[in-house]
């Protein structure tokens, strides 16, 4: 089975039991079981070829240019975690399949499972190291949503956003140093770093490197300091930390120190950094778990301190270590995910996690003791099962290390962790199974149905039978995997029970009986350990959290306190700084063109607009007499881009300029007509300088332009070069609006078209407030004219329709060789249009109006698309426009373009984006009662037909 | 002085101008403001192909000298966006007023009325 598909099968299955959960929750189980069997069998089909030390490749190209590549890749890790994740997968499903409740919705547990194993079999089987990234991130989300999966629970949800921003944090870490690795590697293949560790580890980055991502990893995997939100975790179900906080996610961090251990460990700062950090987590995660109640809280910390205890011997460096460190990790996996079922059990049937209210189950639960006390015994390193065999190995390895020439210090140190092991191992057993029978359990416990304990009885058979034939079972495994962790072919012992009188056999009888007796001693010691003042590190992260809220808070509320006329003056203040030191700083072009001679006419243009821009600021607070000064500036304008040979802009503006005047007068229509005068002195003071300072730099930086030759050639000369040649127009404006950039003008309708539905939805969802009451009873604040409808105008429009619309098919026709265009065309159309409106009211034109205006605007999109897509069916890009000529008999020669099809579209969307805008706007406005149907409100004709009605009555 | 600084000027008038109105508090003077912020840098980007008399871009027989064209196409673009802009942006105010009788742009003051 390809590893594309192995790796997509998780979340390929996520969706399933998330449909399913409607046939019910068998169904459900099934369909999340059936994936992971099916990966599982993917994966196992591998294995021969692995084992003969093979490794299955499968590449394909993502985004080559950032070396993002799906490339995925199976050596013996990657399949020993496969083969774990997907396996205790499996048994986790059949497990949680009868520990979750009736109202528990099951269907989104599995899809969120099923989500998290896809994003760990891809975590494990990646080849580089940015989609491995992405995997990564994908478990943080994913167990996020396991976590807080009980979401009515506050210690879930606490406990689900610790553990996000803990591994969320080391995610970002673990980011910038695979980002530094593979820029100093050359590449971001797994398969390609593995091989560069001499480039790696003498590049000056190589300890930033190391540190990210060992942040990355260490945050993962609970390794102290960043332990505390493993404990936290375990609110979520049972399944879920059996799953995640003991095979799985935690171990991810692992697997990546394991996979890069070849180019990074070696080196006495990655010996310092690991070795340490998973000395004091192994110690500290011991003895805190001796004295936790929870059992889960018990399992937790065990977790973190087993978690420790791997990193310490991956940290070593050497392959020995690294040997025992992927035995442990498949022995850790198997008892302890076995231990957290059993624990689940135990909750699931008495009600209380709580050791304290616990012990004398083994009369009750006999099953249940006895899968719970082999694992247990397992995990503190008692002979012949599997834990003791890695637990020798581990002491082995630790027993001849130095840290800082101290031939003492580790040997101790993992003696101690070893010895609180046992002892919290043991109390696990004897405080919730031995003693006697209690009568005050919260619920009477027994032993549950085949279905929960069959996934921890599978494990604990793995368990007995690895410690008793450890070559048989797990050698070559262990043989093939150390050999892809350390990129050697090394030389194996055999795994074996017996190795004789060693210094780790005595130190595994000291921690043994030392464990019995800590045990015995516990009652005062567990004393103790309440009275004693320890940190919180709850408490702490809960206060760091706030405190990072508080200030995060403080300075948006200080910047963003909704004064939106002091963001803009910072703004600007800043533009003027950043303009003013570019000009300081820069050079100017000087001036290489000689000036134009001034003429009259230009001049009294100069003066109408100066003039009128002054008396809109002057007179703003008059807003009816604004309007009408403004209008003059637009007039100005329009007539100046005449002048200066640009006859297409002076037809827009002129035509954008009645409807934008139509539309500002509508909306005045209902606000006040004067602003008042508000601002101090001081802020005019700002103001002015602000714009004064604002028009000198733009206006300066125009002349300077104006007066100045480009520095590099203009492509201009390309496109009136091409205008006649490849587009067939005359007018090289349209040409590149229709033709040469015929892509943005697609885009721009769209925009036009997005803008207009915006002003739809605003006015449809303000109309559904109480907005609609306070408009039908508005009582206007001005004059009304008693002729709403006057007949001059009725019939003045009427005649002008045609003529309009004929102007605007003239536009639009003439517009490839002429001025003119779609978008003159559609606006001159549009206002044509609008008159109707104004003339005899909303609601008569309404009534005549035959297509809503959204779907014009569709359609002038879709014909645009249309004829751009028409290129495709020449094999030519999309927009490539072809033109002809045909001579109609008795008429002149004739200009055929797909481009004039496309303006069409322009045409069409322009004239329903406009009147779509307006007719919102004019919503407002309308009043039920005040509709006639008549299209005036004095009509002498009809006065005399009804009198001549009345006559013949 | 010449036609440059003509034009030039009338710029940098019409962006102070745009600038003081966009600084005000109530709506309509922003509104305003942006109108007359949108004819300064429409002219700006026009003005970038150079100032030409009597050559407009359309192709004639024996005529060599043509002005810029693509600013103009740039800025006719520009010019039927701007309305779209202006178009929402009136909706917004406008609806902002009916719905709240009060068409300041700070909103600090009206929460300071509801504490």
């Amino acid at each position: 089975m390809s590893l594309f598909l192995i790796a997509a099968l998780p979340f390929l299955g996520a969706v399933f039991p998330a449909l399913l959960i409607r046939a019910g929750r068998n169904a459900c189980s099934w369909s999340a079981g059936l994936t992971t069997a099916l990966a599982l069998v993917g994966v196992l089909l591998h294995a021969p070829a692995v084992m003969r030390g093979e490794v299955i490749q499968a590449r394909a190209d993502w985004l080559p240019g950032l070396g993002l590549n799906a490339n995925f890749f199976m050596d013996g890790l990657g399949m020993l975690f496969a083969i774990l994740i997907l396996g205790i997968g499996l048994l986790i499903i059949i497990y949680a399949r009868n520990y979750l409740s009736r109202e528990d919705p099951m269907g989104n547990f599995y899809a969120y499972l099923l989500l998290f194993q896809g994003a760990m079999v891809g975590i494990v089987l990646s080849d580089n190291i940015l989609l491995l990234v992405i995997f990564w991130e994908l478990t943080s989300l994913s167990s996020f949503l396991l976590i807080g999966y009980w979401r009515h629970l506050p210690e879930g949800r606490q406990g689900a956003r610790m553990a996000l921003a803990v591994t969320g944090a080391g995610g970002l870490a673990l980011i910038g140093g695979v980002l530094l690795l593979g820029h100093i590697a050359g590449s971001y293949d797994l398969t390609v770093i593995l091989q560069q560790k001499d480039v790696v580890q003498e590049s000056p980055l190589y300890l930033t490197a190391l540190i990210l991502i060992l942040l990355g990893c260490f945050t993962k995997s609970a390794q102290f300091p960043f332990h505390f939100w493993l404990p936290h975790a375990m609110a979520a179900p049972t399944p879920v930390s059996a799953y995640l906080h003991s095979a799985t996610m935690v171990k991810a961090g692992l697997f990546l120190m394991a996979r890069l251990w070849p180019v990074l460990a070696g080196t006495p700062e990655w010996f310092y950094i690991v070795a340490t950090a998973g000395l004091i987590t192994m110690v500290l995660g011991a003895v805190i778990a001796l004295f936790k109640d929870d059992l889960k809280a018990l399992l937790a910390f065990s977790t973190v301190s087993h978690l420790g205890l791997i990193t310490m011997l991956l940290g070593f460096g050497t392959t020995a270590a690294a040997t025992a460190a992927v035995f442990h990790i498949i022995n850790h996996a198997t008892f302890k995910a076995a231990l957290f079922m059993t624990a689940g059990i135990v909750d699931h049937e008495a009600h209380t996690r709580d050791i304290k209210r616990l012990g004398g189950l083994r009369k009750l639960m006999p099953v249940t003791f006895l899968l719970a006390t082999l694992a247990a015994l397992s995990m503190a390193g008692i002979p012949p099962l599997n834990g003791f065999l890695s637990k020798e190995m581990m002491l082995e390895e630790a027993s001849h290390t130095y840290w800082l020439d101290n031939h003492w210090l580790i040997p101790v140190m993992v003696t101690i962790g070893a010895l609180f092991s046992a002892a919290y191992s043991f109390r696990y057993v004897v405080h919730t199974f031995l003693g006697p029978v209690r009568d005050d359990y919260p619920h009477r416990p027994h032993d549950p149905g085949a279905g929960m304990w069959l996934s921890p009885a599978i494990l604990v058979a793995l368990v007995v039978a690895i410690g008793l034939f450890p070559q048989a079972i797990a050698g070559p495994l262990v043989h093939t995997v150390a050999d892809a962790v350390t990129g050697q072919q090394l030389d194996h012992h055999k795994l074996k029970l017996w190795h004789g009188v060693t210094p780790a056999l005595y130190m595994s009888a000291i921690a043994v009986i030392g464990g019995a007796i800590l045990l015995a001693m516990h009652r005062p010691m567990d004393r103790a350990w309440i009275a004693a003042p320890r940190p919180e590190a709850k408490a702490i992260f809960d206060r760091l959290v706030g405190a990072l809220t508080a200030l995060c808070r403080g300075v948006t509320d200080r910047l963003h306190d909704g004064a939106l006329g002091r963001y803009a003056a910072i703004f600007l203040a800043v533009m003027l700084v950043l303009g003013g030191y570019a000009y300081a700083t820069g050079t100017t072009i000087g001036a290489t063109r000689s000036g134009m001679p001034v003429t009259l006419l230009p001049l009294i243009g100069w003066i109408c607009l100066i003039g009128s821009t002054i008396c809109v600021v002057w007179f703003h607070r008059n807003r009816l007499l604004t309007l009408v000064l403004i209008g003059v500036v637009g007039l100005v304008v329009s007539l100046s881009f005449n002048y200066f040979s640009a006859p297409d802009l002076a037809l827009t503006q002129l035509s954008v300029e009645v409807v934008t005047i139509i539309l500002m007068l509508l909306a005045l229509n209902f606000m006040p007509k004067t602003t008042p005068a508000e601002s101090s002195g001081g802020r005019k003071l700002r103001d002015a300088v602000l714009s004064v300072g604002g028009g000198l730099g733009v206006g300066g930086l125009i002349y300077a332009l104006l007066r100045g030759d480009s520095a590099f050639p203009s492509i201009s000369a390309f496109h009136l070069e091409n205008s006649y040649k490849g587009g067939g127009g005359d007018n090289v404006v349209n040409v590149i609006l229709v033709d040469f950039r015929g892509f943005d003008t697609f885009g721009e309708i769209i925009v036009l078209g997005i803008a207009a539905v915006v002003i739809y939805a605003i006015t449809e969802a303000v109309m559904q407030t109480g907005v609609r009451a306070k408009l039908l009873n508005r009582v206007p604040d001005q004059p009304v004219a008693g002729d709403a409808h006057p007949m001059m105008m009725v019939v003045v429009t009427r005649v002008m329709m045609p003529v309009a619309l004929m102007v605007a098919a003239y536009i639009f026709f003439r517009g490839h060789n002429q001025p003119g265009g779609g978008f003159i065309a559609g606006l001159i159309a549009a206002i044509a249009i609008i008159m109707q409106y104004m003339a005899s009211g909303y609601g008569w034109a309404t009534e005549r109006q035959r297509y809503p205006y959204h779907a014009i605007i569709g359609s002038g999109v879709l014909v645009a698309a249309a004829t751009g897509m028409g290129a495709w069916l020449n094999d030519l890009p999309f927009l490539t426009s072809a033109f002809g000529y045909i001579y109609p008999p008795g008429l002149e020669k004739f200009e055929w373009a797909t481009a004039a099809l496309f303006d069409l579209g322009v045409f069409l969307a322009v004239v329903g984006a406009v009147l779509l805008a307006l007719d919102s706007l004019s919503r407002y406005a309308w009043k039920p009662h005040t509709d006639t149907p008549y299209p005036m409100d004095i009509n002498p004709a009809r006065d005399e037909a009804l009198a001549e009605e009345g006559r013949k009555a | 002085m010449n036609m440059e600084l003509l034009v030039a000027s009338a710029i940098g008038v019409l962006t102070a101008g745009g600038i003081y109105l966009l600084l005000r508090q109530r709506t309509f003077p922003v509104i305003v403001g942006l109108s007359l912020l949108s004819y300064a840098v429409n002219i700006f980007l026009f003005a970038t192909g150079r100032l030409t008399v009597g050559a407009p871009p359309v192709l004639r027989d024996g005529v060599t000298i043509y002005t810029d064209p693509l600013p103009q196409a740039l800025v006719l673009t520009a010019i039927v966006i701007s309305f779209g802009m202006t178009a929402v942006i009136v909706m917004i105010a406008l609806s902002a007023y009916l719905s709240e009788n009060d068409d300041r742009i700070d909103m600090t003051d009206r929460v300071e009325d509801d504490a």
